[in-house]
């Protein structure tokens, strides 16, 4: 993954070449290619200006990217030479002692799980509403709808925290006792206490993107021909089977990257997860149990007491998470390059 | 084209004479099933000890969803009690999600209105600890602006060049490559864009903590979004325009610059408003960067600031209730001016509309 900003560094670079360059390869503007033959000599200077200035823009956000790369990975290295543990497999937090153990794996896995059943619970929902909005409300109603589900996207996410930790912590309890009673049998639900858990966590973040997976679906819906849902009806099919053979195959791209993006979202919200969750290292498949942490959450938690190396060890944590998202937005990004038409990644 | 005729005598006297249309539910049916699971609910949360009101909500919704599908199955028949089924879900999937996300608006409001006095904004956090009442939020809103601010004037000259590059002359491999990175940057998570300022700025050029660090970060988060709805619009400019420009021997540049530009201002300034609201919420790179401090700061290039989602955040922590409603109110006046952006955004949006 770091290759590829670091070949873009050396493109960013040498800015004096790409002017060099430019003339030879200048393409006919937009739709004019008469522009390109009348007086160049005269309006070319200013033209030769402006188009590279916009270009070196355009390179020095690879070049951006490369440096968010480049000074992650280095501040890392510092740390993870010191570090005596693995820094993969070790669940232990400890970067400030002497001498520094620390490790991912205890923070990755509440970062992949949190997120995990955030979707799980949000994705099926945010569908719901994008249909509900777009192929079951009456038509004034669903404009207004839209406008309220984009409002409530764009409610930061440091409110939801502290909705989370305050309000729904202590209403959960009684579910998550109800899940360990009767749902026990199943690992994942077992456990001795229940409390502010990963369980917790997955819920307020669920809530969280919902708004946003349901904002994008709703988008990609809306795309779909109107013709194409007319022939289904026409037909004799029910809403349901237009809604099967129309609306879900034409948006499903869709659906699936507006579900990459939620868990990207997922994955690098911090001060939701720092707020609600008591912050420990361990590896545990009970889910109620209040424990658990994630990445970004660790990197909030931890970094007012950090040192040099702690610092260090809570970059080289981030430098993961930036990895991990990276993969899932590459992810997305091909599965809507498939079908460009309607990349609904815009909002 | 052929169509099948039915003709009968007295077709328009009986419709349903020809049985075209199976038995169907009246149209009350499906809201009496919804009754009737709220009221079974009730009872059960009135009569058994189970103590939590999301479960009685959650089992009520899957009350409604089966009782209508047995309902409509016994007297719609298999296709019809499948679509019921599905209405029955998407109903209940929105009624489900609408609960919690008008409760967060709810408990904002309701807990947050009861700080809400002048003196809230007037007063900073000098020597007022957690345990104390008062307090106020004057220094977070300084923080606030002043942060965004510079982070737009850094993001979008930026942006829209960026944009500008892409839209008029970005051909081949490095538009595609500028491109591609531009959603790598729209996926990357606030924090890490908090660290890499924290990494580069703060630690490696030691410039310490300051409210232009934060700045900084905010750009960062900005960009993508500025790129990309910039984009939008300027592709959304007729190509005749631009032709218009050139045929009158106007440079592309000028071209750009004073007619493709202006034209789609309108839409570009919603797409900074809604980076601007965006980022205006964000709390992680705040906290790595600016670091936070109970003092008036207005200069943001040196020492450490607040912000109002820092704000939030710090006061939430504590377990004092005098610091949990000073955050609450907080909350709500950082939803307020992010509400408020939005929707002039949207509005602005609306109005002018490009053809």
């Amino acid at each position: 993954m770091t290759t590829e900003p670091d070949s873009s560094a050396d493109a960013a670079e040498p800015r004096g070449a790409a002017t060099a360059t430019a003339p030879p390869e200048d393409p006919p503007p937009a739709g004019g290619p008469a522009v390109a033959a009348a007086g160049k000599a005269r309006v070319g200077a200013a033209d030769l200006i402006f188009k590279n200035l916009t270009r070196t823009a355009g390179l020095g956000l690879l070049a951006l990217i490369a440096v968010i790369a480049i000074f992650l990975v280095l501040r890392a290295t510092h740390a993870l030479n010191a570090n005596t543990g693995n820094f993969l497999t070790t669940e232990e937090w400890f970067p400030n002692a002497t001498p520094p153990k620390f490790g991912v794996a205890a923070t990755l896995y509440g970062t992949v799980v949190s997120a995990a059943v955030a979707m799980i619970i949000a994705v099926p929902v945010a569908v719901g509403i994008a249909l509900f909005i777009t192929v079951y409300a009456p038509r004034q109603l669903s404009s207004v709808l839209g406008y309220i589900v984009d409002l409530l996207a764009a409610v930061p996410s440091v409110v939801y925290g502290l909705w989370g930790l305050i309000v729904l912590a202590p209403h959960m309890k009684g579910i998550q006792l109800w899940l360990n009673d009767y749902f026990g049998w199943i690992p994942l639900f077992s456990g001795d206490s229940v409390g502010r858990s990963l369980f917790v966590a997955s819920v307020v973040l669920a809530i969280m993107i919902l708004p946003i997976v349901a904002a994008l679906s709703r988008e990609v819906f809306l795309q779909v021909p109107i013709a194409h849902r007319e022939a289904a009806l026409a037909l004799g099919a029910t809403r349901w089977e237009m809604i099967r053979v129309a609306v879900l195959p034409y948006g499903k791209p869709g659906v699936i990257s507006a579900s990459m993006l939620g868990l990207g979202r997922a994955m690098g919200e911090t001060i939701a997860v720092a707020l609600v969750l008591p912050a420990s290292f361990n590896i545990s498949a009970h889910l109620l149990s209040p424990a658990g942490n994630t990445i970004a959450a660790n990197v909030a938690n931890g970094w007012g007491e950090a040192n040099d190396i702690g610092r260090g060890a809570l970059i080289a944590s981030g430098l993961v998470l930036f990895i991990v998202t990276m993969i899932v937005n590459i992810i997305a990004r091909a599965i809507v390059a498939r079908r460009r038409e309607f990349s609904g990644s815009s909002a | 084209m052929s169509t099948a005729t039915v003709s009968g005598p007295d077709i328009d006297s009986d419709p349903d004479r020809l049985r075209l249309r199976g038995q169907t539910l009246p149209r009350w049916a499906p809201l009496a099933v919804a009754a009737g699971a709220v009221v079974v609910s009730l009872l059960i949360y009135l009569l058994t000890p189970v103590d939590s009101e999301i479960q009685i909500v959650l089992m009520a919704a899957l009350l409604f969803v089966i009782a209508t599908t047995v309902v409509s199955t016994v007297v719609e028949g298999g296709r019809r009690a499948r679509d019921r089924f599905a209405t029955t879900l998407v109903y209940t999937a929105f009624l489900l999600a609408v609960i919690p996300l008008v409760a967060v608006l709810v408990s904002v409001i309701s807990k947050g209105a009861g700080r809400l006095d002048a003196g809230f904004f007037t007063h900073s956090m000098n020597g007022i600890g957690a345990r104390d009442v008062g307090g106020g939020i004057y220094h977070a809103i300084i923080g606030t602006v002043e942060q965004v601010l510079l982070a737009s004037v850094l993001a979008v000259p930026f942006g829209l060049l960026v944009a500008i590059y892409l839209v008029e002359y970005g051909r081949g491999r490095i538009s595609r490559v500028i491109s591609f990175f531009v959603d790598v940057l729209t996926g990357l998570p606030s924090i890490i864009a908090g660290l890499f300022i924290l990494a580069f700025w703060v630690l490696a050029l030691d410039q310490g903590f300051s409210g232009f660090a934060g700045a900084l970060a905010l750009a960062v988060l900005m960009i993508p979004t500025v790129v990309r709805s910039a984009e939008e619009m300027l592709k959304l400019v007729p190509n005749e325009l631009r032709e218009a420009g050139y045929a009158l021997g106007v440079p592309q540049w000028r071209t750009i610059l004073r007619v493709v530009v202006p034209t789609a201002l309108p839409g570009i300034v919603t797409g900074v408003m809604l980076a601007v609201a965006r980022v205006a919420g964000e709390t992680a790179p705040v906290l790595l960067t600016v670091f936070g401090t109970n003092l008036i700061n207005s200069n943001p290039f040196s020492g450490e600031q607040s912000s109002l989602p820092l704000y939030i955040y710090s006061q939430a922590g504590q377990p004092q209730q005098f610091a949990v409603d000073r955050a609450w109110a907080a909350a709500l006046v950082l939803i307020i001016i992010i509400m408020v952006l939005n929707l002039v955004a949207r509005l602005f949006a609306g109005r002018n509309r490009l053809k």
